[in-house]
């Protein structure tokens, strides 16, 4: 062995208790470092995944990303006008098929039309507000989950009978329908329907399995009282990152509003940065308390042996040799604390993940956490990265010491 | 005429403080090639502060301190590292061995540090120092195992590791009954007498110094007498 290596290793191995009780300081941090990266970033996917596949990656809805121009200012070069009723912008997308099909020339992914509507849903003597979305069963499988989601029934259900609508698990048992019952829809546009009961769907999210019904898209055109319109076109991008950039070009081609998930949920996403930071925060301090027991059974070692430095020094090793010994030291006790806390951190992440929780927001019952070798990787450079500064300084004072004085008092 | 192959030039030393301490002042010395010297002097006469200077263990406040011909002072520490490596060996009056190692290792510590011979020479030339200085037997045993005279010797043969032409001993035999410093004066005498070595001891013993070919006398930092055997009427050993 190297024969640095061999004086850190035959320090460290003398001083078997202090040695190990700074490993088991580094094992601990190492391993609550994983399995709090783990626990951390894997709710933080797991949300980031639900999000993406609850929502469209990109929405194009029919608000324009400029105020319509009115008649009045296009005519006349004035600088204000008053009193004038401004012109009623009939509701929709323009052309929606030829906006579609344009869009699908360069678009990685995806698209479809739909109908955003709301109605009061009657049955059993009960009314409830719901979100009406108008869906064509053949393009929505490919930008939405909700053909994985039926509990009874299937998108092609919405076929079997004219006013066909999927309902919520949880708004049908709300209001007691099932298939085939039929329930009563009055949009706020005053139209009126008797519809069927085609199916039920059950996506995970209260909200979403409280208040939605599917129909198809004539049947929300028929809600709305339009024909043929069609007020959002919604996108599924093949990767769902690229969706911001893919938006802002479709806002620009199109002059609608085209908000991506990332937009739409921009307050969670700041929020959760603003936990990343919080986690490595917690996971930095973590280690740096570990490694306090790093500094403290160098430091000994070097008090200890400032003997022994003394004549290491006399027989003719350079101060840099002393400063590496008891920097090997201090990494060997960092190397061998991460090692044990990888195996520490991975049987607490399964641990963490074996836990049953309920929560009333969503199905999911144990905590979501991911198996990474960043974390390893990173939870051990930190470790390396502290143990070494804790060596550093005890070394530098062993390097420094003179070896005069320490002979002279001794003798 | 040979180069000495220490040689101190107008060297002093002086403890900077509220009220400086001038260990050393002054002093010019040859150590030339085979000589046996003894260092000698009341206690805090500055002997043992001339040993470190002579052997690069301290600076010189002022002066110089060659070793074959070079000057000392303007090297860096890592170079006044490498000479004390190859080109001198300490003894002192504890042997400072390390206590984790065993003897052999003890004495493979300057030859490993040095790097230059691989690690099965290192090896036998360590088991062949011990086994000249009568501790064959001893080699696997640490330093607790042996007596203040065994500690001695190891302690010799470490110095004698990378094979240094100039031993420095500072009371070697302080700290040892009659039995053990005769042996230890004795191996430091054949150093000279059978190796060709240098070998220069701080002692109190004025019997032993008596038995040295050269006494250099130090009182208050200065050299009061730096004779030869013959000169003040001792026969050497």
């Amino acid at each position: 062995m190297n024969l640095i290596l061999t004086i850190a290793w035959t320090h460290v191995r003398y001083r078997a208790r202090q040695t190990l009780v700074a490993i088991a300081g580094v094992m601990t941090g190492v391993g609550f470092s994983i399995m709090m990266a783990a626990m951390m970033e894997g709710s933080q996917d797991d949300f980031i995944q639900t999000l993406v596949n609850a929502l469209p990656h990109i929405s194009v809805t029919d608000e324009l990303r400029e105020p319509n121009r009115q008649p009045a200012d296009i005519r006349y070069a004035a600088a204000e006008f008053h009193g004038l009723t401004p012109e009623v912008r009939r509701p929709g997308i323009k052309n929606p098929m030829a906006t579609i099909a344009s869009l699908q020339t360069w678009v990685p992914g995806a698209l479809t039309p739909s109908v955003q509507s709301k109605a009061v849903l009657r049955f059993a003597g009960r009314n409830i507000t719901v979100s009406i979305v108008g869906i064509d069963p053949r393009t929505e499988a490919e930008v939405s989950n909700l053909a994985t989601h039926m509990r009874q029934g299937s998108l092609h259900s919405l076929y079997r009978a004219s006013n066909a609508i999927l309902l919520g698990d949880r708004l049908a048992s709300k209001i007691g329908a099932r298939v085939n019952s039929n329930i009563t829809l009055a949009s706020a546009e005053g139209a009126n329907m008797s519809a069927t009961v085609v199916g039920t769907f059950h996506s995970g999210f209260r909200m979403t399995d409280e208040t939605t019904g599917y129909v198809l898209l004539k049947t929300a055109q028929v809600l709305e009282k339009q024909t043929g319109v069609v007020n959002e076109i919604r996108v599924r991008t093949r990767d769902p990152m690229e969706a911001r950039l893919i938006s802002e070009r479709i806002g620009e081609q199109t002059g609608y509003r085209s908000i991506s998930w990332q937009e739409a949920q921009e307050d969670l996403l700041s929020a959760i940065t603003v936990r990343n930071v919080l986690m490595y925060t917690i996971v930095g301090a973590i280690l740096l308390v570990a490694s306090f027991g790093t500094y403290n059974i160098i430091s000994t070692i070097t008090h200890e042996k400032t003997r022994d430095i003394a004549i290491l020094k006399s027989l003719g090793f350079r101060d840099r040799t002393i400063r590496t010994i008891f920097i090997c030291e201090a990494l060997l006790v960092g190397l061998v604390g991460a090692a044990l806390g990888w195996i520490f951190g991975y049987l607490l992440t399964r641990g963490l993940a074996s836990l049953e929780f309920k929560t009333p927001f969503s199905d999911y019952n144990h905590l979501p956490v991911i198996y990474s070798v960043k974390h390893y990787l990173l939870a051990t450079a930190v470790a390396l990265a502290s143990s070494f500064v804790a060596g550093y300084f005890p070394a530098r004072a062993a390097a420094r010491v003179h070896p005069v004085d320490i002979i002279r008092g001794a003798t | 005429m040979s180069m000495p192959l220490i040689e101190a030039r107008r060297v002093t030393k002086i403890l900077g403080g509220v009220v400086p301490v001038t260990l050393v002042r002054d002093i010019d010395l040859k150590i030339m090639p085979r000589e046996f010297i003894a260092i000698t002097g009341p206690s805090g006469s500055g002997k043992s502060s001339l040993l470190y200077l002579l052997g690069l263990l301290d600076l010189p406040t002022d002066g110089d301190v060659l070793i074959d011909g070079r000057s000392t002072t303007a090297m860096t520490e890592d170079e006044r590292a490498e000479v004390r490596l190859a080109r001198l060996g300490f003894v002192f009056q504890f042997h400072f061995l390390l206590p984790e190692f065993s003897i052999t290792e003890n004495v493979a510590l300057p030859m490993r540090a040095q790097g230059r011979l691989s690690p099965r020479a290192i090896l036998t030339r360590a088991e062949e120092l011990l086994g000249s200085l009568g501790l064959g037997d001893h080699r696997r045993k640490t330093p607790d195992q042996l007596s203040g005279g065994q500690r001695q010797r190891v302690a010799v043969a470490r110095a004698l590791a990378n094979d240094p032409p100039v031993i420095l001993a500072d009371e070697p035999t302080g700290s040892l009954d009659s039995v053990s410093t005769a042996q230890v004066f004795g191996i430091l005498r054949d150093l000279v007498a059978l190796d060709g070595k240098t070998v220069v001891a701080v002692t109190h013993d004025l019997n032993l110094a008596a038995q040295m070919h050269r006494r250099i006398h130090v009182v208050d930092g200065q050299v009061q007498k730096d004779a030869t055997a013959a000169a003040d009427g001792h026969a050497p050993a």
